[in-house]
């Protein structure tokens, strides 16, 4: 190895100033909670939240549109088409569900948050600390950290970075899900799962870094991906390490096998956390696993594609059928997030195509699928927060009976949202779906396709089902909607608008996508 | 050295927490075979980095050193108060979230 010399590290500042914002967002967060008076916090984090969102965003259309493209901070990070659609869906919707966490009206003034989250559930310290009004205002500054960590997940360029931004993103997520102020025992108990079973899954995804690299040599992916051209021996060390690496990455999807922990987290997490992890944490991963799988591993793809296209499959099936028997609507869409994942691995699944001019491939198809959902979960979510029955929201799938009959804009918007979820035409769901399925069919799995759109029919007369009883079923007693402030409307207003303006105008954001999505190496 | 049985070893202890989380009950002894885990991929990553004379893995094995650290604040913060509002580390005392 010779004698070490140590030259500095070089850093694109400019390049990753949007990356940068959100952690600079999110550590004056923390400074927020050390310094200023109680009184105070809550209304600073906001600022701060909306302040570092719209100055990311800013600086991220401005180096989008300079076309800073390149592999930047030594190698670690790679920003290319599909990193900035990423960077920019994380921001939008990462920021629309933060916004929700600062809604107060559906709690009679006081956050969907536990009001201190050290005191045991029931006792007194409990009622003395909600009576003098305390309350958690880290959940802003912990979110951002989580947002930072999906941007870097998915601009990965070695696989350390991407283990790192894992855990970046999912460990403020484990800390939130335990904080919800109603049903405490059921929020703890979904943080305990969540946090044993992703760390669980990200142990096996270091495992099988550790593999690949010794496959390699490696932990470049394009290093990864031309030892796999070049080098013939070691393949049980690769292939072993495809596996693992597999599973923690369609874990934090929630594919079949790794689904059991998504409607349990989801049911148990506050309402507006979960929005988040829907869109946030299903955003980066696919696009990470897209990432990995395609620059890494894409000579190998004759092992790993049939393996894909079966937990395809699968996890359109479970997600659809299970689905069907809830009766609770956090876990219906949970597992319609599940059925979701199976949706969009079908065009993962049909990637390295040869894709003709103008026409758009496999990744923004993905891009597209995940944007139409993303607009449709961040409704919906706001809007399940804001249905209640007593003191807490209620879940019970009989208690929406009639709402549209008392509440006709947020069902109106609700039902926009379920549109989109079963893909009915006029909707961004619809283009997704027959994007996906159209880049599974002309990347030789036409079986795929077709079995994809048979569980979306199924998927479909679920969504149906629940619009029924929306509308047409006689009200529900003593069920109410909070009139929400703008933190509430503006989420769900901007998702459902989203699903029908992409849904009848696809076309400016196909031809972004078509053009955007190819991966740099 | 051979780096070959350093990475055995690593597998053998790897499937040792694997199956111990799978087995065992106590969520702080799950928790500690998760730590396992991750310490039999820093071992594969280390033995890996000799083999080929690199030293990205060894650079790995202390990032991973500090994620796991992190990663045991947020576990324990989790663990006692679970333990705190139900007496108890089993993880199959917590059983509300149901199919």
């Amino acid at each position: 190895m010779g004698i070490l010399e140590i030259t500095a590290p070089t850093f694109e500042w400019l390049e990753l100033s949007p990356l940068l914002t959100v952690l600079i967002g999110a550590v004056l967060g923390v400074v927020v909670e050390g310094l200023v008076p109680r009184a105070y916090r809550n209304l600073l984090q906001v600022a701060i939240l909306v302040v570092t969102i719209f100055t990311a965003a800013g600086l991220l259309i401005v180096n989008w549109i300079s076309a800073r493209l390149g592999i930047f901070a030594m190698g670690a990070l790679v920003l290319d088409g599909p990193a900035y659609v990423t960077w920019a869906a994380e921001l939008l919707f990462g920021g629309l569900a933060i916004l929700i966490f600062a809604e107060r009206r559906a709690g009679q003034g006081a956050s969907v948050f536990v009001a201190a989250a050290a005191t045991v559930p029931g006792s007194k310290d409990e009622r003395l600390a909600n009576s003098i009004g305390r309350e958690h205002t880290e959940v802003y500054s912990l979110a951002l950290f989580s947002l930072s960590g999906m941007m870097v997940f998915a601009a990965s360029n070695d696989l350390i970075t991407m283990f790192i931004a894992l855990e970046v993103m999912s460990l403020p997520l484990y800390l939130l899900s335990a904080l919800a102020r109603y049903r405490r025992l059921l929020s703890q108990e979904a943080a305990l799962k969540y946090f044993l079973l992703g760390s669980f899954a990200s142990a096996f995804f270091l495992f099988g870094i550790g593999l690949v690299y010794g496959f390699s040599g490696s932990l470049t992916l394009e290093g990864i991906s031309s030892s796999i051209t070049l080098s013939g021996t070691g393949r049980g060390l690769l292939l072993a390490g495809i596996v693992l690496l597999a599973v923690g990455l369609l874990f934090k999807i929630g594919a079949v096998p790794f689904q059991s922990w998504v409607p349990d987290v989801y049911t148990g997490a506050p309402t507006p956390v979960t929005g988040f992890m829907a869109i946030g944490v299903k955003f980066a991963a696919v696009m990470g696993l897209a990432r990995v799988f395609f620059v890494a591993l894409g000579g190998e793809r004759w092992s790993w594609q049939p393996v894909l296209a079966v937990i395809a499959v699968l996890t359109m099936a479970v997600g659809a059928v299970l689905a069907l028997t809830q009766t609770n609507i956090k876990r219906l869409l949970a597992y319609s997030a599940v059925s979701h994942a199976g949706f969009v691995l079908t065009a993962v699944v049909g990637a390295n195509a040869f894709v003709p001019d103008g026409q758009i491939n496999a990744l923004g198809a993905i891009s597209f699928y995940l944007i139409a959902y993303g607009f449709a979960t961040v409704a919906a979510f706001g809007i399940v927060t804001l249905v209640r029955k007593g003191a807490g929201e209620t879940l019970e799938l009989g208690d929406w009976a009639g709402l549209g009959v008392r509440e006709p804009v947020l069902a109106g918007a609700f039902a926009v949202a379920l549109l989109s979820f079963a893909g009915i035409p006029l909707t961004a769901g619809f283009i997704g779906k027959w994007a996906v399925f159209s880049s599974a069919w002309s990347g030789g799995y036409a079986w795929l396709s077709i079995v994809g759109v048979g569980f979306s029919l199924i998927a479909a007369y679920l969504y149906l089902k629940v619009l029924v009883s929306m509308f047409f079923a006689d009200p529900a007693s003593s069920v109410s909607a909070v009139k929400p402030s703008l933190a509430t409307w503006i989420p769900v207003i901007v998702g459902a608008i989203g699903s029908l303006v992409f849904g009848l105008f696809p076309g400016p954001l196909m031809d972004l996508l078509s053009h955007a999505e190819v991966f740099l190496r | 050295m051979n780096p070959e049985m350093v990475a055995l070893l690593a597998a053998v202890l790897f499937v040792l927490g694997a199956v111990g989380v799978l087995i065992r009950r106590n969520a702080l002894v799950i928790f500690m075979c998760v730590e396992l885990m991750l310490n039999s991929a820093n071992l594969l990553l280390v033995s890996f980095a000799y083999a080929h004379g690199s030293l990205d893995g060894q650079v790995a094995a202390f990032f991973v050193m500090v994620v796991a650290a992190a990663e045991v604040v947020v576990g324990l913060s989790i663990i006692v108060s679970v333990y705190r509002s139900r007496r108890t580390t089993s993880v199959d005392a917590p059983d509300l979230l149901k199919l």
